[in-house]
């Protein structure tokens, strides 16, 4: 039973992982990632795993996924983007790349014998119908309290950041490749010049 | 091969080859993608390959650090998604596109 539900969310997960790089309708791809991050949730369940599979789900399935689409509607790119093949050399040198780096993995991970190292450092696991929600709680809140607040430190950090960043700043400008919002230097384009 | 075999046999070496493929097809996108917001969502499948790991390693070396590692890469994940998104916002207010060819000056 375990061997076909992780047959079956392995086909899913490569599914999705494919859809998503190959999909030309960012919202297609969107779709695609969320059937990835569901099913490696299952995987995670899997693996004793059950309160990141949670997270998994509330946090990426639903809060990121659901930001991917709200920035596309918004920017409304959701349309086909142009198959512009400029450079068809990169796309095969990428794959050529891919195929290379996951033989890298492959071999490097093998010559290690894949799983090795000490067993239970920071603590076991509990029982397996127990989810280790407590367990995880009890090493979160202890061992790594100190990395536990300084998230919320960079969570402060982010959504600061990115409300600037996002924020409009004075009036619009309408023009694509000037932007007049932004008050260039003097003599920047003298500059310009005498450099070319 | 390990010796620390699941039901079934699926061993955590099973779980380690679907990472390594979930996070060569990410990067194989990252690099063919010219659409910004798909190469974020390839960042994202590269960071789910790397969570898979560290949960399988959890799980095989019965060791509570790997799922609590998830949990600060999940939080990581959701602050780099905020910030990236804002910045594709403020470059497709700038440049009306988000095609990566098009942002290719280091000034303005």
């Amino acid at each position: 039973m375990a061997a076909v539900i992780f047959f079956v969310c392995a086909a899913l997960v490569l599914t999705g992982a494919f859809g998503v790089i190959l999909g030309r309708n960012p919202v297609h791809c969107a779709l695609f990632l969320l059937v990835t991050l569901v099913s490696v949730a299952v995987l995670y369940l899997q693996l004793d795993a059950a309160l990141v599979a949670a997270i998994q789900i509330v946090v990426y399935a639903s809060a990121i996924v659901v930001l991917f689409l709200f920035v596309i509607t918004l920017l409304g790119v959701d349309r086909h983007e142009p198959r512009d093949d400029s450079h068809p050399f990169q796309r095969v040198a990428a794959i050529v790349l891919g195929v290379l780096a996951f033989g890298g993995i492959v071999v490097l991970v093998h010559g290690n014998r894949w799983v090795s190292g000490a067993h239970s450092t920071r603590g076991a696991l509990g029982p397996a119908d127990t989810g280790n929600v407590e367990t995880l709680a009890k090493s979160l809140f202890t061992d790594f309290v100190w990395a536990f607040e300084m998230t919320a430190v960079l969570l402060v950090i982010a959504v600061v950041g990115s409300v600037v960043l996002a924020r409009r700043s004075g009036h619009r400008p309408e023009v694509t490749d000037v932007p007049e919002a932004v008050p260039t230097p003097q003599g920047s384009r003298e500059t310009e010049g005498s450099n070319a | 091969m390990t010796a620390l075999n699941y039901p079934d046999h699926i061993t955590a070496t099973y779980y380690l080859i679907l990472a390594a493929m979930l996070f060569t097809i990410g990067a194989v996108g990252l690099l063919i993608r010219k659409n910004t917001l798909v190469m974020f969502m390839c960042v994202e499948l590269m960071l789910n390959a790397a969570n898979l790991s560290f949960v399988a390693y959890a799980k095989a070396l019965n060791d509570i650090s790997g799922q609590v590692i998830v949990f600060f890469t999940l939080v990581v994940a959701a602050a780099e998604v905020a910030i990236g998104l804002a910045i594709i916002i403020a470059i497709f207010r700038r440049r009306q596109s988000v095609n990566a060819d098009d942002v290719d000056l280091l000034k303005g």
